[in-house]
């Protein structure tokens, strides 16, 4: 059976879930290029994972489910494996661009003012200050959470 | 049962995936499929250090992937409307700190992906030591909400499905 002859009550659910995907999809593309730094960034292709391919993957089964004439959800298995397998990704790109940042933060830091991070990372009682504002709040917070796992792989043999 | 069925509802779960790959309810593909089922969580057992998880209240489990699925959608068009009307600069993300009480590994895994399939929410990190989970959020207007968002929808659940047995039983749900 073609697009052409699919009854109307398939046809219209098909075309409307496939518009709503594909602008849902290109608002989050669109994100990726309007917005400014890495970690606003990864947010916008999330909307694009989730409700874009669900809503395609959703016509994709009314579609073949009404043009074959039996019940076709195999779908359900690629909404499964993007649920498990792209907040994994997510993560370790987010861990990523942290240690890079911290990295070069403290690279600056030696360099020029000398003060600010490294005085930072020798300050042990510096995690119960609240939660520093700002982006650049990333390496600040991490160098913590670093030091952290230094102690406990090293067992403080620094 | 427990000695070659080590978890049976990952054995369900092969066993439907292997089906509904195959697009196919013949006697064959049930016979394989279930021949699979067995055999894959016998031989993937050595490779998972915590052991197969062990779902206490599966039906806790199904109410939390449902109440997810609408915040899933629900933020996505919050961080659509965001994206389109907001002024790139106006957006105020930050990154906030969680106290968290979970402790299994397979919570952890759960909440996770849960956060992180909700757009607007990325999980950084967890602070070894002090259980403080690091998570990024695209645009923060109060700290304590999320906070308490986090906890009471996500992790309050999350602990009722996987560690019910530490707690006092508090009589099955109707």
């Amino acid at each position: 059976m073609s697009v052409a002859t699919l009854p109307w009550w398939a046809a219209v659910p098909v075309a409307v879930l496939l518009v709503i995907g594909g602008l849902i999809t290109l608002v989050g593309t669109l994100g990726l290029l309007r917005l400014k730094t890495f970690y606003q960034r990864i947010h916008g292709p999330a909307i694009a994972i989730s409700l874009g391919a669900g809503c395609i993957l959703v016509a994709s089964m009314v579609y073949f489910t009404a043009a074959q004439s039996r019940l076709v959800v195999h779908e359900l298995l690629i909404g499964a494996f993007l649920l498990m397998t792209a907040p994994v990704v997510a993560m370790l790109l987010m861990r990523a661009a942290l240690y890079r940042d911290l990295r070069a933060r403290r690279a600056a830091g030696l360099d020029d003012n000398g003060g600010d991070c490294g005085e930072r990372e020798s300050t042990p009682g510096l995690s119960d200050e609240g939660i520093p504002l700002g982006q650049p709040a990333a390496g600040q917070l991490h160098a913590e959470a670093d030091e952290q796992r230094a102690d406990a792989a090293g067992g403080g043999g620094r | 049962m427990s000695r070659w069925l080590p978890s049976p509802l990952l054995s369900i779960g092969l066993l439907l995936t292997w089906l509904l790959l195959n697009e196919s309810v013949a006697a064959a593909h049930w016979l394989l499929g279930g021949a699979l089922a067995v055999v894959a969580p016998l031989l993937v057992r050595p490779l998972l250090p915590h052991g197969h998880a062990r779902l206490r209240r599966p039906r806790a489990l199904l109410r939390l992937l449902w109440l997810s699925a609408i915040e899933i959608v629900r933020s996505a068009f919050n961080v659509g409307q965001l994206i389109l009307l907001r002024k790139p600069d106006a957006v105020n993300s930050q990154f906030i700190r969680v106290p968290l009480d979970l402790r299994s590994p397979h919570g952890l895994a759960l909440l996770s992906c849960l956060i992180n399939s909700t757009p607007g929410t990325v999980w950084v990190d967890l602070l070894p030591e002090r259980h403080e989970l690091l998570l990024h959020v695209f645009d923060l207007h109060d700290e304590a909400w999320w906070i308490d968002t986090i906890k009471t929808s996500y992790e309050g659940p999350i602990i009722e499905v996987f560690e019910t047995a530490g707690r006092a039983p508090e009589g099955e749900k109707p």
